[in-house]
């Protein structure tokens, strides 16, 4: 459904013209936030990314709905390049995004049935006043609020109610592709749990498909057929989530599922790691993970790894290509 | 004798619409040494008794009722100078972000100097002595050359393990930490539950560890109280309570966890949500959430009961030990 080919993001983090101008000889600087990714995701399936803060996944989000144009690399939905997919409506309204934050993503002055209601307006789904009416009473329903929600406004719902509403606005043009930017990491986790219950339900009635953000990884397994690692703009291991969690090849996803406090077993040893993500602008040359990693020799600390098939994952990693990785 | 005890703590805050009581008779004790865990979800109140415990509550909050003692001395009541002067003293505190605790303006190793040249008899040699044994302690490489660097050029990690020496190289005896994980990465946030889980006990140092997340209460704490509304639901040995929670909400907020070492089709989830400050339901709090309530449940507040190996805030196991007397109720339910 979504196909991501060696798509690259720059930012442009230069300081101001005048300022290169008066320091004399201080040029242009870019930061890779996204630096060869590849995925693909079959229609109905969920394929989240998972990182730590910096790791470029909501740059990948955000690239994947448009937001953003890759600087290199291609993105396809339904097989045709996302710009031209974009620029038809019947194809751009098949494909949505839920967003963080649902106190700054919903609009405080609008009443929830207008916000609903905008995408069904704007693509002329519905063409009478009843039936718009009807649509959002629909909507609201699916979500788990009653129809006469749509007469309030935002700062009336708790934290998990506006990310509902979120979902329903993110349903209303009747899409089949939802890219979900860390949709429960601002809420409780009771009321997480509503939330991701209700993301999977409309899911299998629905058949939608997910590109699910996060840096959770319990929230991550709970949701994903298909994962993906990221770190420093990279995708490290790529597979079925699953078989990630089972045997987790990249030293780095290694090093993430073990730093997970674990409820069921909390007094394990744990193999403690050091240091910190390095900074995107000026990242580690060869393989971005070597200061941190384990395994790290001389080769990874020039080269930077392609990728290897180990078991059904892709892995991005010379330690596990060489077989030095015990498993 | 433990070494903190607040008993029967309540904390209102008078609005024009009515008074709002944030804390509802909050009892707890910790020992030296020992970790106590507080979760609970947002406006739960865990921060907030955090907060009356070093008197540091935000205007117009106040304590309306209950005690707390530290080291067999009684706390609550004491004037401004006196109180700051303790708190400086026998607690330390760790808030979520490094960067609102520690002074942009100051060197690291000004900040730990003068903190413990407030509180300790120390010459300037010697304190910037213990400063650096203080940041080579919580990891910091270099530390003889980093004691004078200032707080931005610390990444966040590195940040919140100097706010750890900070809060503990006045040698505290107890120390509230504040949600001190929640801003950071998790392969960070590992490596700051253990500096801080490893520091303490070498200084036999009691914690009070406030945090939403029961992954790291599960790996830090010796025992856990989960806070509903404004009171405790349930207190126990962090594994009973994880394993065997005796309260219906701490049931339902484990069963919505995502388990990690496997997957579940579909996660366990308490509908609705925790009532408004002004909106709690007469009786148990949770009432209109729980699935067992009965009868008396709504009418008839409880108090922590022993239940199984902790102890809970629900007349369930109480009535379940003694089902001649009760059964009618459940039959109601």
């Amino acid at each position: 459904m979504l196909e991501a080919i060696d798509v690259s993001h720059q930012f442009d983090v230069s300081p101001p013209f005048l300022q290169r101008l008066l320091a004399r000889g201080g040029s242009r600087q870019s930061l890779v936030a996204v630096d060869g990714v590849s995925f693909a995701i079959p229609r109905g399936a969920t394929l989240s990314l998972v990182g730590e803060s910096g790791c470029g996944k909501s740059t990948v989000a955000r690239l994947a709905v448009g937001l953003y144009t890759p600087s290199a690399g291609q993105i396809r939905f339904e097989g045709q390049p996302l710009r031209a997919a974009r620029a038809q409506p019947y194809l751009r309204r098949r494909m949505n995004m839920i967003f963080q934050d649902p106190y700054a993503s919903l609009n405080p002055r609008w009443r929830v049935r207008d916000i609903i209601a905008e995408p069904l307006r704007g693509f002329h789904i519905v063409r009478t006043a009843v039936e718009l009416r009807e649509r959002v009473a629909m909507l609201l329903s699916q979500v788990g609020l009653a129809p006469a929600d749509g007469d309030k406004y935002p700062h009336e719902f708790s934290g998990g109610q506006r990310q509902r509403i979120s979902i329903a606005r993110a349903l209303s043009s009747e899409p089949d592709f939802l890219v979900c930017d860390e949709p429960t990491s601002a809420l409780d986790v009771s009321v997480q749990a509503q939330i991701l219950n209700l993301m999977r339900d409309l899911q299998l009635r629905l058949g939608l498909t997910y590109l699910f953000i996060s840096h959770n990884l319990a929230v991550v397994r709970h949701m994903s057929d298909r994962l993906g690692v990221m770190y420093l703009g990279r995708i490290v291991e790529l597979g079925a989530a699953e078989a990630i969690f089972d045997t987790p090849r990249h030293p780095y996803t290694r090093l993430l599922l073990d730093a997970i406090p674990d409820l069921e077993n909390p007094g394990r040893s744990r193999t403690p790691v050091g240091g910190e993500v390095p900074s995107p602008i000026d990242p580690p040359p060869g393989c971005p993970f070597h200061p941190r990693c384990p395994l790290a020799n001389a080769r990874c600390r020039v080269e930077k790894p392609g990728y290897t098939r180990a078991g059904d994952q892709m892995v991005a990693c010379h330690a596990v290509e060489e077989g030095r990785s015990a498993q | 004798m433990p070494l903190l005890t607040v008993s029967d703590l309540t904390v209102e805050f008078p609005t024009r619409r009515g008074t709002l009581r944030a804390l509802d008779r909050v009892s707890f004790a910790i020992e030296a040494g020992e970790i106590l865990g507080v979760v609970g979800e947002s406006g739960a109140g865990k921060s907030l008794t955090g907060a009356a415990i070093i008197g540091l509550l935000e205007q117009p909050g106040r304590i309306a009722g209950g005690e707390i003692h530290l080291d067999g001395q009684r706390i609550d009541h004491l004037p401004a100078e006196r109180l700051r002067r303790i708190r400086g003293k026998q607690i330390g505190t760790i808030f979520q972000d490094p960067l609102t605790t520690l002074n942009p303006l100051y060197t690291i190793g000004r900040q730990l100097i003068e903190t413990m040249q407030t509180h300790l008899r120390l010459s300037d040699a010697a304190a910037r002595g213990r400063a650096i044994e203080w940041l080579e302690q919580v990891g910091i490489p270099a530390a003889a050359r980093r004691v004078d660097a200032y707080p931005h050029e610390f990444s966040g990690g590195m940040r919140q393990r100097v706010v750890v020496a900070l809060a503990l190289c006045a040698e505290p005896r107890l120390v509230i930490a504040d949600e001190p994980t929640t801003a950071l990465d998790v392969s960070v946030q590992a490596q700051i539950i253990t500096l801080l889980k490893r520091l303490t006990r070498d200084h036999g140092t009691a914690v009070m560890l406030v945090t939403h997340d029961m992954g790291v209460i599960a790996e830090t704490a010796d025992r856990v109280a989960v806070m509903y509304a404004g009171r405790i639901a349930e207190i126990g040995p962090v594994l009973h309570v994880i394993k065997h929670p005796a309260h219906p909400y701490t049931e339902g907020l484990m069963g919505s966890i995502p388990p990690i070492e496997h997957r579940v089709e579909r996660l366990r989830q308490i509908d609705g949500a925790m009532p408004r400050l002004n909106a709690i339901p007469p009786g148990c709090a949770f009432n209109p959430r729980c699935p067992k309530a009965f009868a008396r449940c709504f009418t008839e507040r409880p108090d922590l009961l022993p239940a199984g190996t902790t102890e809970a805030a629900c007349w369930l196991p109480a009535t379940l030990e003694a089902p001649v007397h009760r059964a009618g109720d459940v039959n109601n339910a």
